[in-house]
């Protein structure tokens, strides 16, 4: 049984199939990534599977436990972690205390303690503090970590979003185009990166325009191409196979 | 290193609660001895409203849902607490509900105004349910009306404060536009009670400023915790807030009780130190003096609103503004939304606003 299993998924909008019978696996260890060309249904299945949209039919599970219809902070405590192609941080909040928000569903206290500054919610504070400077020295953007996330360098931000959704030690970590907008060398930096959270024993879901990340990291890569799953296979398979190259590269690559 | 650790800490957030339970016991003589003790009357009344705008800037400025009904919650205190401790018991004594009630200590014998003996509700116990009921009565619209963002809950919100008001001025038990007077002291402590009248001034002062710090600390302990942290985050996005675990609706409806409360311990207290409460503390005018306050304040700064609050309320009271009160409070509120364009106020508010098309970010 996989970590993640996506089966039959559908989500139209009006009468477009933005996603149509979509199934796949995701495993921990491993990177999969999805790819396709605009408007191929990427986003949309994001969007189904942490829980912001609710399929037409079909079925998400994660660990054995069918989450297609929990809403989205419910899926988030289950260990489902994610990022978004267009930064969502806080951007009046220092870079430390967003990654501190990753910590929310590792943690307890509430309003009481919270008004009282109990004891032990303070002392849970603390140890959100360093669970989140942990995050923080591992993206390596620790000297940004008192300044004000919207002040930051576009790049940092991405750090900033990527060290929440790892603060939170998810099982699944969901990645919506962590390169776009990053150069060469950021790019590089993220692969080196996202190999390393691998390495931590997190299944990684990417959506990725950038095709040499996705050729450099990926364990499996799925295509979508108009909502339907086209292909699936490891890196050099789809660098190879005819229809991707077809829709997805362009005929003149062929 | 110390250093570094109280501030991560936030130890600077015990200041302004040490001053102001500083001043809770060194103003009154102090002002005493320079012959200006009638001032205490208006800084107690200033604080008591100071703590319903307060309340309102956990939910306005860190939690990023807007109020225009905090006068209401703070009516729905004042006006609970007056009509439970004024209703006469007396004819319904032998029913067994009243009869345990006083043997177990909560009724209280006294006069009204004409001298007709009353047996009614401990003050301190109607006070106790008023919040209670505030705090019902927030989670109640609190739960619908959450669901709108920026506008759409700015006027559900205003809506829900003319309700509040009109049917106050309606209501014959209620008062009319007379409101209900002869409102007994609530006794805090034997011996301490919360009322008017010279001899009381000095002691009222420092329950006032004592509660107000309290209030402060509490909502400054509130925005450095976990929960604080959730608020500000969705007030930045729900999005994101979701996708890291944040219920934000049940926050939302957290701090927005939280509000109700803040503005109804005011409205209990102030009702009781005053001895009436009338219909013009529900209108919207008086909320959207709350709002001002806040905006003044710098809208997620508790110490801004705490200040702006103190000042603007005592010149309001002291009646430095005499007839254009209100305007005075409407026109800071243009005033702020003008001078700070790029500002924090505007903002601030700004953020408010729904997201996405055209909204400014």
């Amino acid at each position: 049984m996989s970590l993640l299993e996506v089966s039959g998924l559908s989500r139209s909008f009006g009468g477009l199939k933005a996603v149509d019978d979509v199934g796949f696996a995701a495993e921990a260890d491993r990177i999969t990534a999805v790819i396709g060309p605009n408007g191929a249904g990427k986003s949309t299945l994001f969007n189904l599977i942490s829980g912001g949209l609710a399929p037409d039919s079909g079925r998400v599970s994660f660990d054995g436990s069918d989450i297609t219809r929990l809403p989205p902070h419910r899926v988030a405590r289950l260990g489902i972690s994610r990022t978004f192609q267009a930064i969502k941080i806080s951007k009046r909040m220092t870079a430390l205390e967003n990654v501190m928000i990753g910590r929310h569903v590792r943690s307890r206290s509430g309003f009481p303690s919270g008004m009282l500054a109990a004891p032990w919610a303070r002392a849970e504070e603390r140890s959100i503090r360093d669970a989140a400077m942990r995050a923080i020295e591992r993206l390596g953007i620790a000297e940004y970590r008192d300044r004000q996330a919207g002040g930051l360098p576009f790049g940092v931000q991405r750090s900033v979003e990527l060290a929440r959704a790892l603060a939170a030690e998810p099982r699944l970590l969901l990645l919506d185009e962590p390169a776009s907008g990053l150069n060469a060398r950021e790019t590089r930096v993220l692969a080196e990166l996202i190999l390393g959270i691998r390495g931590m024993g997190i299944a990684i879901l990417v959506v990725e325009h950038d095709m040499s990340l996705v050729m450099d990291v990926s364990d499996d890569v799925v295509v979508l191409n108009f909502g339907k799953k086209i292909a699936q296979g490891r890196p050099r398979e789809i660098q190879s196979n005819r229809e991707v190259i077809k829709i997805y590269l362009g005929e003149d690559d062929a | 290193m110390k250093r570094l650790t109280l501030k991560a800490e936030g130890a600077g957030r015990l200041v302004p609660p040490a001053i102001l339970a500083a001043c809770a016991f060194v103003l009154p003589p102090l002002l005493g001895a320079a012959g200006a003790a009638f001032l205490l009357t208006q800084l107690t009344m200033a604080a008591y409203y100071v703590l319903a705008s307060l309340g309102l800037c956990a939910l306005m400025g860190y939690a990023g849902q807007i109020s225009l009904g905090q006068a209401g919650f703070f009516a729905i205190g004042g006006y609970a607490s007056a009509f439970l401790c004024t209703r006469d018991l007396g004819p319904a004594a032998s029913a067994p509900l009243a009869r345990c009630l006083d043997l177990a200590g909560l009724l209280v014998r006294g006069a009204d105004p004409y001298g007709k003996a009353l047996l009614s509700l401990a003050p301190w116990l109607s006070g106790l349910l008023a919040v209670l009921l505030a705090a019902a009565v927030a989670a109640l619209i609190g739960t619908p009306v959450l669901r709108l963002k920026g506008h759409y809950l700015a006027m559900a919100t205003l809506g829900f404060g003319i309700v509040v008001e009109k049917v106050a001025r309606g209501s014959k038990a209620l008062g009319g536009a007379d409101g209900i007077s002869a409102v007994p002291g609530l006794a805090l402590w034997p011996g301490l009670e919360v009322t008017g009248g010279r001899a009381a001034r000095s002691a009222n002062f420092t329950i006032a400023w004592l509660v107000l710090a309290l209030g402060i600390l509490a909502l400054a302990n509130l925005v450095r915790s976990r929960p604080g942290r959730a608020l500000r985050a969705l007030r930045e996005g729900e999005e994101a807030a979701l996708a890291m675990g944040i219920d934000t609706a049940r926050y939302k409806l957290n701090v927005f009780v939280i509000a109700a409360v803040f503005a109804a311990v005011a409205g209990v207290l102030l009702t009781h130190y005053n001895g009436s409460i009338g219909p013009g503390e529900a209108s919207s005018t008086r909320s959207v003096r709350y709002v001002a306050i806040v905006a003044v304040g710098g809208m997620d700064n508790l110490v801004g609103t705490l200040a702006a609050g103190l000042v603007l309320n005592f010149l309001s009271l002291r009646g430095v503004f005499g007839n254009y009160d209100d305007a005075v409070f409407g026109a800071i509120l243009i005033l702020i939304m003008l001078l700070s364009p790029e500002g924090k106020a505007a903002r601030a508010f700004h953020s408010l606003l729904p997201r996405g098309k055209g909204a400014p970010r």
